[in-house]
């Protein structure tokens, strides 16, 4: 039977855990929120992984990690985007700009990195290909997998720690009264809270600063548990009743219908 | 006949049953089973999986529902379809499990997001020995000053209405 399925039902590391176990080779499709991930495998570990628009190239992966300026990545882009991963990164050992640990280091680390951002993804569905490998022109690693599933039930369960605590990133944050003095924030922090403002929500300042759910959610977690913030619904948004609630419209009949119900109350 | 409903919701074993229990002019009709987790069957013997459901008329025109959430997290999926349309709702929380608060927390969030309808939080079990005193729930709840915060106990009639009447008069009060 083909292995598809949501990840509502199938999480990132119950596959990974599978794949490991039965020693898969081919490649998993993740269709994401908002974009698809490839992960592909040779015999349970993990050899290739790109996601979006990233062509998961070396010479991405080299300028992602800051090994190539930008000018050196667009030089091997138009002059070299013809030769493969293999040839690239052998020209590159020749030349002595980098040792072959270096090369498969990156590559390892960009890999793993996109592993890790799929267990953000709590939506979505999964196919496995058994038999889509990954681009022959691309260098493929040998990653152990274990590591990464125990890496990723932590995040796991921090995940569903958070998304107990913060439930929906629907909601906007407000300053409490306590004075933002003397308050040691990293540079992440202070970009969500120079957005904090009734009228954004969570969401919105996670898009503004290019953050996951997970990443907006950690940072808010702190900051409420620092007591610096209060979660408010957002300024704004549609705050009118429900047509459902009353059976009339009428805004007099809907208080005196209220005050009817205060006086049964009280006569019970 | 016209009706109106408010939903009781909270943790699992927060009293949600007994609360409305406490006011309504019919047996509740309860969607209870037996619990299967015998961490949480060590807390009561049964819970509701669907949900509760209480009435009050008012006059021959008017009923009041009161509708109460399954309080396990399997069942989460019938809260929002419970929230539909109600005037406010009621967050009840165990004042003797501390272990509950970040779960009441987490529900409060969950309607809030759902529906901005006013709310209240009753403490229950304010008449035990062991509660939490009030402002130290609400402190560990997060609640702001402004959100009523009520002792109860969902087992005492007046208690219950108590509860009842603060958030109708949140209720009348957003109209105004």
């Amino acid at each position: 039977m083909a292995l598809r399925g949501n990840l509502r039902d199938f999480t990132i590391t119950q596959l990974l855990n599978l794949i490991n176990l039965a020693r898969k080779t081919g490649t998993l499709v993740v269709d994401g929120p908002s974009e698809q991930a490839f992960l592909s495998f040779r015999e349970g570990k993990l050899a290739y992984a790109r996601v979006g628009q990233d062509d998961g190239s070396l010479a991405t992966v080299l300028h992602k990690a800051n090994r190539l300026t930008v000018n050196q990545y667009r030089a091997i882009v138009e002059r070299a985007g013809r030769i493969s991963d293999k040839e690239l990164g052998l020209l590159l050992i020749n030349a002595g700009y980098l040792t072959q640990e270096e090369i498969l280091a990156n590559l390892q680390n960009y890999f793993t990195e996109i592993v890790r951002r799929l267990f953000t993804w709590v939506e979505g569905f999964f196919r496995f290909e058994p038999d889509m490998l990954p681009p022959s022109d691309r260098i493929n690693v040998r990653i152990d997998l274990e590591n990464i599933i125990i890496e990723g039930s932590r995040q796991l369960r921090e995940w569903e720690q958070l998304s107990d605590e913060i439930p929906s990133l629907d909601m906007a944050l407000k300053f409490t009264d306590r004075p933002l003095k003397n308050v040691n924030l990293s540079v992440e922090e202070w970009r969500v809270v120079s957005f904090i403002n009734p009228k954004n929500t969570m969401r919105q300042i996670a898009q503004a600063n290019k953050m996951n759910d997970l990443e907006i959610r950690r940072i808010v977690y702190g900051l409420l548990q620092a007591g610096l913030v209060e979660i408010v619904r957002p300024e704004g948004a549609v705050v009118s009743q429900s047509p459902k609630m009353f059976p009339t419209q009428d805004k007099e009949e809907q208080k005196s219908l209220v005050n009817k119900l205060i006086g049964r109350i009280k006569s019970l | 006949m016209q009706t109106v409903k408010m939903v009781v919701t909270g943790p699992f074993g927060a009293g949600k049953t007994e609360f409305i229990q406490s006011v309504s002019e019919i047996d509740v009709v309860s969607t209870e089973r037996k619990i299967s987790n015998q961490a949480e069957a060590a807390v009561k013997e049964a819970t509701t999986v669907a949900m509760d459901f209480g009435r009050i008329t008012v006059d021959e025109d008017l009923v009041l529902y009161l509708f109460g959430t399954p309080g396990q997290k399997r069942f989460d999926f019938m809260w929002e379809i419970l929230s539909e349309g109600m005037l406010g709702f009621i967050v009840m929380v165990d004042s003797t499990r501390p272990e509950t608060f970040r779960e009441a927390r987490s529900i409060l969030e969950t309607f809030r997001a759902y529906a901005p309808t006013p709310y209240v939080v009753a403490a229950n079990k304010q008449d035990m020995e062991d509660a939490w005193d009030l402002e130290d729930m609400r402190h560990a709840l997060r609640l702001d000053e402004k959100v009523k915060f009520l002792p109860c106990v969902a087992t005492d009639k007046n208690s219950v209405k108590t509860v009842l009447l603060e958030l109708l008069y949140s209720i009348l009060a957003e109209m105004e």
